[in-house]
């Protein structure tokens, strides 16, 4: 049997809405993923944190608050120190296109706004897999510049 | 499951909370791992609802709070259909997030339940190696291999809470039999002591002493008396309940680990071999 991946999905900041957030983690679990939903309110380095403890592959991260522009980077940069640069980190919620280049620079690797399927969120996981497979380095500290929707 | 080494156990020895979550992640992924190093291991189980995730949280503060290293495995469910798992325990345990003498861990059961019992005693095992003596496992008492992984605890704590019809339900599953003491959880809410009583009443039947204690993981009364009541119980780990339970489940892993499980299932699905011959096929 092949192991699952683990994806935590986390809820970064002052932001008191998680029907999305929990959206995606029921729609990871359907595609037969080891979800680990961190709740409301946690500081991008408890966040880190509990990456750390469950030993995740992947990160989503949750923001409707308007706050992601720093508490994302923060994040993917406490993951870089923490030696979690592996680790692919992703995004959704409300996000102004303007605001997603400075997001992906930052190491993220998609960001998915209102509307999204989940299908389109599978495939962006299986895309992942693949590259993941084929030894390539998509981390939030690799410098690869590959990004979904490319 | 084979024996192997883990690779980052010398770091995670020395404290690296990285190495041990890996460490962990290869125990997980089957790797059978013994050490010599004691522990102890408090096992809390109950059904969905009573507040387990909760209660646990106030007992890792409180060992905090004495300045013991606490870590946690909470034990979830797979998906039988996806395999997938949804494990939201950590939304109710802000210790584990806030404190650098927690470590929290997530663990689903796998395709493989019956194996689960035995991985989870492998990263008990882990952590123990890594300086984490006190460990607390939190496993959904709802199916019969999720309550099994229980049995490998020093300790079993069962939560209950008010409002839940009698104890007469975890008499019929079997429970009652292997847990050394019973909290009811919810002591703030109307009719937690008479469920109190009610339990006692009924445990009193049987030939068992298990303390009743009464807490509330909303509020934090009366979990530090409930921590004293457990360090008093002298542990029924040798009991023969616990050791069928461990064979039960030992047994079952052997069984779904064996390389010609998934071949027999596919020749029973056809209809080509009939139970009797696959269990002789399995001997």
């Amino acid at each position: 049997m092949q192991t699952p991946l683990r994806i935590v999905i986390a809820k970064p900041g002052l932001d008191g809405h998680d029907r999305g957030a929990k959206v995606v983690a029921r729609c990871l679990r359907d595609a037969g993923h080891e979800v680990i939903y961190t709740g409301l309110r946690r500081t991008p380095e408890q966040i880190v944190r509990t990456v750390i403890d469950e030993d995740a592959d992947m990160l989503g991260l949750s923001s409707l608050s308007g706050a992601h522009g720093h508490l994302f980077p923060r994040t993917c940069e406490l993951l870089n120190e923490s030696e979690m640069g592996h680790v692919v980190v992703f995004g959704g919620g409300i996000i102004p296109d303007n605001d997603r280049d400075s997001l992906y620079s930052a190491g993220m690797k998609a960001i998915f706004g209102p509307g999204t399927s989940s299908q389109e969120i599978n495939d962006f996981i299986s895309a992942v897999v693949e590259r993941i497979q084929r030894e390539e380095k998509i981390g939030c500290g690799d410098s690869n510049e590959w990004r979904w929707g490319d | 499951m084979e024996m192997g080494r883990l690779m980052d156990l010398e770091l995670a020895r020395g404290g690296s909370r990285l190495a041990l979550s890996r460490a962990l992640t290869q125990v997980e992924n089957g790797t059978a791992f013994n050490t010599d190093e004691e522990g102890f291991i408090l096992g809390v189980t109950g059904a969905p609802g009573v507040g387990k995730s909760c209660l646990v949280d106030q007992l890792a503060k409180a060992y905090v709070k004495n300045g013991e290293k606490v870590a946690i495995l909470a034990v979830d469910p797979s998906s039988p259909v996806s395999g997938g798992a949804l494990l939201g325990d950590r939304l109710r345990m802000d210790s584990a997030d806030l404190e650098d003498l927690v470590y929290m861990r997530s663990v689903a059961t796998r395709g493989e339940a019956g194996a689960v019992p035995s991985v989870v005693i492998g990263m008990a095992n882990v952590l123990k190696e890594c300086g984490w003596k006190r460990i607390l496992i939190e496993t959904v008492g709802a199916g019969q291999s999720e309550f099994r992984v229980a049995s490998i605890a020093d300790t079993i704590l069962l939560v209950e809470a008010p409002g839940r019809g009698d104890v007469i339900q975890a008499e019929k599953a079997g429970i009652i039999e292997l847990v050394d003491v019973v909290a009811v959880n919810k002591s703030d809410l109307d009719g937690a002591e008479s469920t109190a009583a009610d339990i006692s009443n009924a445990i009193s039947a049987g030939s068992r002493e298990i303390q009743v204690a009464l807490v509330s993981a909303h509020t934090g009364d009366g979990v530090d008396e409930l921590i004293e009541i457990m360090e008093n119980v002298s542990g029924n780990q040798f009991s023969r309940t616990r050791w069928r339970e461990r064979m039960h489940s030992e047994w079952m892993r052997l069984l779904t680990m064996n390389p010609d499980f998934e071949n027999i299932l596919d020749s029973l699905e056809s209809g080509d071999i009939e139970l009797s011959e696959a269990i002789e096929k399995m001997r």
